[in-house]
């Protein structure tokens, strides 16, 4: 049988692309669906979590329908990659909209990059978001990485920032007047803050990478 | 490492097609989008900005079709403008599969859309355009202009700005209208204004005609992002020299 890969859909923001960005590297006999249905979710081989909006719209639309539920099953069972807000509310809170409870799958917080650009001397010139194209620095190898040059230049647009407590979840970090965690992950999980669908050939290769990793992190 | 400063061509279409004659040797067809935003790709374009000129309402749907076809195929960030005047054209355009829309005399006439369409659809989507010309010399003044530079409002360039960031803009299009289609290089003082009175990107736009006006838009102008169109549609110029000559002059540039 076809193997599938589910792309999340909460109701917010645009999923054409990162299904269009699938179809176009995903094996010929991947099936790619976006479903808003946690059963759908449940059955897919592979998991895709696009996040959009801000963290307590995405928190909100996620328990409304179930499908926060749908995605803790998949984040412990089978390849997952979380992409922008579907990296961020895998962690325990953010300080987004006043605080917001996330997911809790992964140990840390999600910070204000107003906050910490503020405090230093030079961050008050730094725009937010940060947008636009930054390089990643791969931590170690990962099947995900492959192909993808080390320091890559990925998409971003974001106004906060996942950091982890554990050292051992970091797998990409990026520099914006302060280093902070681009890409985290464990065991068949991984989770990026910049677009891979938006990423030209390095986003591109990411998602391919994706389509046929097997779950297993070095 | 640090963030890249962007270079984005802009294509004016209408009806579905290119228009202000794109001229590249190798291109079959100098009026498909598809195209010319696939040559822009991989040419090394770090977005592309598409203008609807389109003034036939019977034709306004292209401009869909166009986002569909060049999301199906360029990975990169896309922009429209051009028409944006409800929420539910924004939705159109991202669900074809762009990334931003740029609002621009909607805006004008209705601050509160801008909000609207921030809470709606996310700030990350939402760029405002504006257009502003130079009304005073000392000290200078801009102000915004509408229907392509002819109609004054009377709203200082500065102060609306800062408004549309508080209202929720994700980013700036800058265009001086004095400088637009003169290929004399950007309004350094504008941008350079503009730059630092809002904490949002500000993309130059109006003027270039030399690869060191683009290296001047950052240096001087304090942009996060340069906007051209007729340096490279006409073959002047490449991206992939566009962005040698600016990480030539220390700038940063996805290479």
């Amino acid at each position: 049988m076809a193997a599938t890969i589910v792309i999340v859909d909460y109701g917010m923001g645009n999923l054409r692309s990162v299904a269009k960005a699938l179809e176009h590297v995903a094996p010929a006999d991947t099936v790619v669906r976006i479903s808003s249905q946690p059963a759908v979710v449940r059955r897919a081989d592979r998991v895709v979590f696009p996040g959009q909006g801000a963290a307590a719209d995405c928190m909100r639309a996620l328990r409304e329908t179930g499908l926060d539920e749908a995605i803790v099953e998949a984040v412990r069972s089978k390849p997952f990659l979380g992409v922008c807000m579907g990296m961020q509310v895998l962690l325990e809170s953010s300080e987004e909209n006043g605080g917001t409870a996330c997911l809790g799958v992964f140990p840390g917080r999600v910070k204000s990059f107003a906050a910490a650009l503020d405090a230093l001397p030079a961050g008050r010139a730094l725009k937010i978001p940060h947008m636009g194209w930054n390089t990643v620095h791969q931590t170690g190898p990962h099947p995900l990485w492959r192909g993808i040059p080390q320091d890559s230049y990925f998409y971003f647009v974001h106004s906060y920032y996942a950091d982890p407590t554990a050292e051992a979840l970091r797998l990409g970090v990026t520099d914006y007047g302060i280093p902070f965690t681009s890409a985290l992950g464990h065991d068949n999980v991984f989770a990026i803050q910049s677009h891979p669908e938006k990423s030209a050939q390095a986003g591109i290769r990411l998602l391919e990478n994706f389509a046929r990793w097997d779950g297993q992190a070095p | 490492m640090t963030l890249a400063k962007r270079i984005i061509p802009c294509l004016d279409v209408d009806a579905g097609r290119v228009v202000k004659g794109v001229r590249f040797v190798d291109i079959r067809d100098a009026g498909d989008p598809v195209e010319i935003a696939r040559r822009y790709d991989r040419e090394g374009a770090d977005e592309i900005t598409f203008l609807d000129i389109t003034a036939s309402s019977d034709d306004r749907e292209t401009i869909v079709h166009v986002v569909e076809d060049v999301a199906a195929e360029v990975f990169i960030p896309l922009t429209v403008g051009g028409g944006i005047r409800k929420v539910e054209d924004i939705r159109r355009m991202l669900t074809a599969g762009a990334d931003k829309v740029a609002i621009n005399t909607a805006a004008v006439f209705d601050p509160e859309f801008v909000r609207e369409a921030a809470d709606k659809v996310g700030s990350q989507c939402i760029v405002v355009a504006i257009d502003a010309k130079q009304v005073a010399q000392d000290p200078p003044r801009w102000e915004i202009f509408t229907h392509g530079g002819r109609k004054p409002t009377g709203l200082d360039a500065v102060a609306w700005a800062r408004k549309m960031a508080s209202y929720g803009a994700g980013e700036i299009l800058l265009t001086s209208m004095d400088r637009d289609g003169t290929k004399s290089g950007f309004d350094l003082a504008l941008t350079r204004t503009i730059s630092e009175a809002v904490r949002i990107p500000v993309i130059a736009s109006g003027g270039v005609g030399t690869l060191d006006h683009l290296v001047e838009g950052v240096t001087e102008g304090k942009a996060d992002a340069v906007l051209a169109a007729s340096i490279f549609h006409f073959g002047e110029y490449t991206i992939a020299e566009a962005k040698r000559h600016m990480a030539a002059a220390g700038i940063p540039v996805r290479r």
